[in-house]
């Protein structure tokens, strides 16, 4: 069953590949007025004064799927800079390790990088309730993130989708040859 | 057990990655647990403004919003009282409560759930 569907999900991710190759211009990116949209009300009061989707989102870093954005870049480049507390005794971590996913043999290695999910995210949003913090120890599986669970919590949902094989599944087998689980960094306060 | 295993692989594929009908922009949420039976249009919540604005960790770790579309059950009376949306929607940082509109400005009779579907419409389940 699981063999079965990561094998349709790679037909269709390498049908999504075929059609936007990872390097080529982007395409005029383009986004729907809220009053066409599908789900504001066309008749309601509020359009004309909520902010249009792409007033705001054609000033940042393009691309080709989800809301367009690169949304780390957005960060990393200083286009935008969202509050990280409400409250100033809020207690704000970053951590920057990398975890290195090696599970199957068919897909390069999934590298997941902690800071760039701390930048956006507490620790606590993910552990331990999705993921125990115990490197190895969570049965990470394409079927689960495609029925929304784990990573599939957010990717798919608000962070880029699952047609995007290749920016989680991103380091080539053979350039981990004898590389570290995890690559600690420091915790940034 | 092989062919029906792989017609659901499949029908499970396709749904997650089949666009809807309605085209909001990529993880719009529509609320509609309490707006259609107390007359007033759904509530459309656009990750996308907010998160140009506040990182998820301030509503989804310091709000106490749970990560899971259709897990939080928020009421008019928590955000009068300064709870869920009302920390911000207060007449201080956002506009406040009293301004129904602008929040409850969704397509009345819309189920739920995340919306939004540039390539995927969301998860399986929420």
């Amino acid at each position: 069953m699981r063999r079965l569907v990561l094998v349709v999900f790679a037909l269709l991710c390498a049908g999504a590949a075929a059609q936007a190759p990872r390097g080529a211009p982007l395409v005029e990116r383009s986004w729907l007025p809220l009053a066409r949209d599908g789900v504001h009300d066309p008749r309601s009061p509020a359009i004309g004064l909520l902010q249009e989707p792409g007033s705001a989102l054609s000033a940042l870093p393009a691309d080709t799927a989800g809301n367009q954005v690169r949304w780390v870049e957005a960060l990393r480049n200083g286009s935008i800079n969202p509050r990280t507390s409400l409250r100033p005794e809020a207690q704000v971590r970053l951590l920057d390790s990398d975890i290195y996913m090696d599970r199957y043999g068919s897909v390069p290695v999934v590298r997941f990088p902690h800071r760039e999910h701390t930048l956006w995210l507490d620790c606590g949003n993910c552990h331990e309730r999705l993921f125990k913090s115990q490197t190895g120890a969570n049965n990470i599986s394409m079927l689960r993130i495609l029925q929304g669970e784990q990573c599939g919590q957010c990717h798919g949902a608000v962070a880029f989708p699952l047609t995007e094989c290749s920016r989680c599944h991103n380091t080539p087998r053979a350039t981990l040859n004898r590389a570290p689980a995890a690559r600690q960094g420091a915790n940034v306060p | 057990m092989t062919g029906r295993a792989l017609a659901g692989a499949a029908l499970l594929v396709l749904a997650a990655l089949t666009p809807s009908a309605a085209c909001a922009e990529y993880g719009d949420v529509l609320l509609n647990r309490y707006s259609d039976q107390g007359g007033v249009r759904p509530v459309v919540f656009p990750h996308w403004f907010h998160r140009i604005r506040f990182r998820c960790k301030v509503c989804h770790d310091q709000l106490g919003f749970e990560m899971r579309a259709g897990a939080n059950d928020v009421r008019m009376s928590d955000i009068i009282e300064g709870r869920f949306c009302g920390m911000c929607h207060n007449n201080d940082i956002a506009w406040g409560a009293e301004r129904c509109d602008l929040c409850h400005s969704g397509r009345p009779g819309l189920k739920s759930g995340v919306y939004g579907g540039h390539q995927t419409t969301g998860p399986g389940r929420w």
